[in-house]
């Protein structure tokens, strides 16, 4: 059995270890490759296509994307074992691209950490079938999951993906996961203004033992990739948020009775 | 144990003291040479312990002696704040020449009056002949010199200085005062026996201390009177009272034991400040500050003698002070150690002798004190063990936050076996304090000679290449022509064959310099308060300590690991290049061009040549030697060769991205130095002992290393401490970490040194100090021995823009974002500039 688990094979397109602002404690992040959202803001634009592609960084071109199994991740995840336990609670988080697009391999990868006493944690958009997702809950400590948006209109328009099956998976989420917390990138143009982020908290908070949201203020830090891949970034004239207003919307989160945190 | 963790508010005296101290560029004063030479004239013939003894008296009697406006513990080696005086006793004819250039280099300036130097000049005729440097140049061997000057290592801090490097027994000084050494001298006095073989050894040495501390003694009563006269004329009332303090304090300490923490601090201060007038070493260590004065605080506390204000903004006074004392040092080494540091490490926190946690309140008010002051000194160091209090780890990280640079991280768990494999008892070795940047040793009973040279690692390597000639002199043994070498296995013995034989010569320079300050300059007053001198009957500097080390440090080791292993894969396993080839591509510098300040020093040289020669000298002809000497002259055909072979090179693994075969590979490459070195012993009795740290010495002997077989380009700085090369760990910093901890840290026992870079986002929030100091443990449960922190300023980011290459691992985070700095546009990078700005680091 384990050893099935182990040769299981996906795609990744980058392993950071010493991350600390995706889950609790000191975190290798695995992020896997293919998504089916195209949110305009992406910061991982590499993440998106299920191929592999190339990337010029500085001049240089170089791969991205490559197939690995869950024994090779494994193994870079057991390397910094020391400061998981050191700063309690540390571990694996698979993010992307889009963890939920790799199911078996997402599973496997997650049970098999689990198993060896690495806490586990996904970055998740949850837009995908519920039995897809539930495959993997039993294996995962922290889900973070996006609510960018609850018009569906809006949300369409930014994402290209409507969020009805989102709304609806975080739910079941809420009431399936050990830990769920709620993530919203503030995007100006987006979803900015108090009166949306005040609708995703009230949503987060109707949520079935949701204490925590997030805000993850806008930054262009991808926009060279775009170029890197060719592509164009379509929001190269939109400025992060001010840190005042930041501070309004964190407002916002609390007055819903919710835990808020800016950045991750 | 419950600790005081609410903060402490900052005095609004300490600003001020602060802003005089730096007011005007430090200056150079010759009061000290004057009267130490006037006594030295008077004194021809006699013991020379004697005779040192007589001149500190004679210093201590005449010394101009100042109070400043504020200070609450007094005593000043120089009139100007962080003057410095000089001890043409160790050598003098740098300072010389460099009288008209001292005041305009860059590096650590220092202004000297014409009176000054007309002074120093006068001064200086009576020392030709006289000084350990020129004493220990006739005993070095001929091949040491020749090293030297060919900058193989450089024994120069103690060759041109005082040995400093110490921490002496501050507690019993505290507790008793100088009299207690007067009593302890006189009953060994009363003790022997004029008919004893070393009976005249031991008198001479003990009258000497007599003389020195007596001196001390109404030195520190000058002052009492200096202050009680200054009380009269106060205008200020409440300055009136804080003089006529002063007075009182002085003229009980240091002569009685202190009854107060306001008298342990003055005590503590002449100690420290008089160890600095008799002798021009540098990190003389308050060590276990917070152990030793935290009796006096506890009583005063708890009897209400003193509020926690009080006694905080009495160690910030020291703090301040220990920022007033400085040392001029010669261009070259201004270099190798610059910031005008004089490296006073003070540490706290750790294990007591029996094994217990040692935290307290001290421990927590000493972070507090370095971040009122935030000046370069103390060295402020923190001792980590698995017993450590969390809250007091924490506390540590906000210092490391604010981007001071402080403390510097000490693993216990390392440190005490490391000791108790060099001979101390495990009581002592728990007791371990840290000297000067990382070098462990046991207070009152240790002559460490902790920064005995640096030993470039890189530099036997070159000579691997050049069958162990350089700039046209056989100078190292001929290990063959490496066109010859067959096998890797071979090229890497013609390696330690270079190795050894420097190292050798290494030790036989540093023993010649340590025989020049046992003949020329031992310290009685220093030694009196360091077990064993006084029962040995001899001074520290022939070998009166308990435990006696010698320890220079290695430093390369990244850059030697990642060029022989580059050697190994693409010479000889994978057979895509030549030895000869890399030998060409070495010798062009793989066809790049010079570095652009080395092409303009060495422009420097070539004009000053030519002006020398009576030519005239146009800026035309001054651009022309710059571009001729930046130039690289290789074909275009050679440089694409060349670059063929730099791009294998960086696709290889690099040291510090937590790879078990080349870590394995650097553990072996690092014993090149650490294990040789444990063969050899010093004429104080003692051993050699190797560290692996080069201060700030890896960027001025980078600048006289040809390139290396890593990719690493002529002249251009070597790796820092034990840490990986510049750019190559690009895992992040637990990777980097992995990969430190594999070497053997506990062979080093005189010090390894680990630097790493952060963003201050990283340390952002509770979160972020808590995932901070599970790094530190994390790195420390794998047993490394050192770790400092530079929180990255907007200053290294703009440097990072200048040299991209140097900075390729630095990572910035942003809100759960993280990238490679030197991969960003210049747009982007403005923009993290900004950020780092706005977070006020």
């Amino acid at each position: 059995m384990d050893d099935k688990l182990l040769q299981t094979t996906g795609r990744i397109f980058n392993i950071q270890r010493f991350s600390i602002h995706d889950g609790p404690g000191i975190r290798t992040i695995v992020f896997l490759k293919g998504c089916p959202l195209r949110c305009r803001w992406c910061c991982n634009p590499e993440s998106q296509e299920w191929k592999p592609e190339t990337i010029v960084t500085a001049g240089v071109s170089k791969p991205v994307g490559r197939d690995v199994t869950v024994g090779e991740v494994l193994e870079e995840i057991s390397r910094d074992r020391v400061y998981y336990s050191r700063s309690g609670g540390g571990g694996v988080t698979l993010s992307g691209g889009e963890c939920l697009w790799q199911p078996d391999f997402s599973a496997a990868l997650l049970q098999a950490a689990k198993e060896r006493g690495i806490s586990t944690a996904i970055e998740t958009t949850g837009y995908a079938e519920m039995d897809v997702i539930r495959r993997l809950l039993p294996h995962v400590d922290t889900v973070l999951m996006d609510i960018k948006h609850t018009d569906a209109k809006k949300h369409q328009e930014f994402t290209t993906k409507d969020n009805g099956l989102i709304l609806e998976n975080a739910k079941a989420i809420a009431r399936e996961s050990k830990c769920l917390i709620i993530r919203t990138p503030v995007i100006p143009t987006f979803n900015d203004s108090e009166e949306e982020i005040a609708a995703i908290a009230a949503f987060a908070k109707s949520l079935p033992g949701v204490k925590e949201m997030h805000l993850l203020p806008y930054h262009r830090i991808g926009s060279d990739k775009y170029a890197g891949l060719g592509r164009t970034y379509t929001m190269a004239h939109i400025s992060p948020p001010p840190k005042e207003q930041m501070q309004r919307l964190l407002a916002v989160v609390e007055r819903a009775g919710l835990i808020g945190k800016i950045g991750g | 144990m419950k600790f005081y963790t609410e903060p402490i508010a900052k005095s609004p005296r300490i600003p001020k003291l602060v802003e005089a101290l730096f007011e005007k560029m430090p200056q150079i004063e010759a009061d000290r040479a004057i009267l130490l030479t006037e006594s030295y004239k008077s004194t021809e013939g006699e013991p020379i312990i004697t005779r040192r003894a007589k001149a500190f008296k004679h210093i201590l009697e005449h010394i101009p002696i100042t109070i400043r406006d504020n200070e609450l513990i007094v005593g000043a080696a120089t009139k100007a704040p962080r003057g410095c005086q000089v001890f043409p006793e160790y050598s003098f004819e740098w300072l010389e020449a460099e009288f008209e250039t001292v005041e305009h280099r860059t590096a650590d300036p220092f202004y000297i009056s014409e009176k000054t130097k007309r002074a120093l000049a006068e001064v200086y005729k009576y020392w030709k002949g006289k000084t350990t440097s020129e004493l220990a140049t006739s005993y070095m061997s001929e091949e040491a010199k020749t090293a030297i000057d060919h900058g193989m290592f450089t024994p120069g801090n103690y060759f041109y200085n005082g040995i400093g490097h110490v921490t002496v027994d501050y507690p019993k000084i505290l507790a008793g005062g100088y009299k207690t050494i007067l009593a302890e001298v006189n009953a060994e006095l009363a003790r022997i026996r004029p008919g004893d073989a070393d009976y005249a050894r031991r008198k001479h040495f003990l009258d000497a201390v007599v003389i020195s501390c007596e001196a001390v003694i109404k030195y520190a009563k000058r002052y009492a009177d200096l202050a009680a006269g200054m009380a009269k004329t106060a205008a200020d009332i409440g300055r009136r009272r804080e003089l006529e303090d002063i007075a009182a304090v002085c003229r009980r300490v240091p002569e009685h034991g202190a009854e107060s923490f306001r008298e342990a601090c003055q005590s503590f201060w002449f100690i420290q400040m008089l160890l600095q007038i008799e002798s021009s070493g540098h990190s003389i260590s308050p060590g276990r500050f917070d152990q030793y004065m935290y009796p006096y605080y506890k009583k005063d506390l708890d009897a209400g003698v003193i509020t926690r204000e009080e006694a905080q903004e009495l160690m910030d006074c020291i703090w301040v002070k220990l920022n007033d004392l400085n040392k001029v040092r010669d261009a070259a080494s201004a270099e190798g150690f610059a910031g005008y540091s004089l490296f006073q490490n003070l540490i706290v926190g750790g294990q007591d002798k029996y094994g217990r946690d040692a935290t307290n309140d001290l421990s927590f008010m000493a972070i507090t004190a370095t971040e009122h002051v935030f000046l370069p000194q103390p060295s402020f160091s923190v001792r980590v063990w698995n017993g450590s209090p969390h809250e007091f780890l924490i506390r540590a990280a906000e210092l490391t936050r604010t981007g001071i640079g402080f403390p510097a991280y000490y693993n216990d768990e390392v440190i005490i076996p490391s000791l108790q494999s060099r001979g101390l008892t495990l009581e002592d070795a728990r007791d371990y304090n840290i000297i000067g940047c990382v070098e462990p040793q046991k207070a009152a009973k240790t002559d460490g000679w902790h920064d005995a040279a640096f030993f470039n690692m890189c530099r036997p390597l070159e000579m691997v290449f050049s069958n162990g000639v350089d700039k046209g002199v056989q100078i190292g043994p001929a290990t063959g022509d490496v066109a010859s070498m067959e096998t890797y296995e071979e090229f890497e013995a013609a390696y330690r064959t270079q190795m050894n034989y420097f190292i050798e010569l290494m030790v036989n320079a540093d023993n010649a310099i340590d025989v020049a300050h046992g003949e020329r300059c031992p310290l009685p007053f220093q030694s009196c308060m360091v077990e064993d001198c006084i029962a040995r009957g001899k001074s520290l500097q022939e070998g009166g300590a308990i435990y006696n080390f010698t320890g220079p440090q290695g430093f390369g080791i990244a850059n030697v690991t990642d060029a022989m292993y580059a050697i190994k894969k693409l010479v000889f396993e994978d057979k895509k290049y030549t030895l000869a080839f890399f030998k060409e591509a070495l010798d062009n510098n793989y066809g790049k061009d010079m570095d652009a300040s080395m092409a303009a020093k060495l422009t420097q040289q070539i004009a000053a040549s030519v002006v020398e020669s009576g030519k005239p000298l146009t800026e035309e002809d001054i651009k022309n030697i710059y571009l001729t000497a930046k130039k690289n002259n290789a074909s275009e055909a050679d440089k694409q060769k060349y670059d063929a072979l730099l791009s294998d090179i960086a696709a290889l693994t690099k040291f510090g991205n937590d790879d078990d075969e080349v870590d394995a590979f650097a553990r072996e490459m690092a014993y090149t130095y650490t294990k040789p070195m444990e063969g050899y012993k010093n004429p104080r009795g003692g051993a050699f002992q190797a560290g692996l740290y080069p201060v700030s010495a890896n960027v001025p002997l980078g600048a006289q290393t040809g390139a290396t077989p890593d990719g690493r380009l002529a002249y251009t700085p070597i790796a820092d401490g034990v840490s990986p090369a510049a750019g190559r760990d690009l895992k992040g910093p637990t990777a980097a970490a992995n990969s430190v901890s594999r070497l053997d840290h506990y062979i080093a026992s005189n010090g390894t040194l680990f630097n790493m870079k952060f963003h201050p986002s990283a340390l952002e929030g509770r979160g972020g100090l808590e995932s901070f100091v599970a790094l530190v443990r994390g790195y420390f449960d794998q047993k490394g021995s050192h770790m400092q922190f530079n929180v990255v300023s907007r200053e290294t980011l703009r440097d990072a823009q200048k040299h991209p290459e140097r900075y390729k691992s630095l990572v910035v985070r942003v809100a759960g974002y993280s990238a490679l700095f030197t991969t960003l546009s210049k747009g982007l990078q403005e923009d993290i500039i900004n950020r780092t700005e706005q977070q006020g680091f």
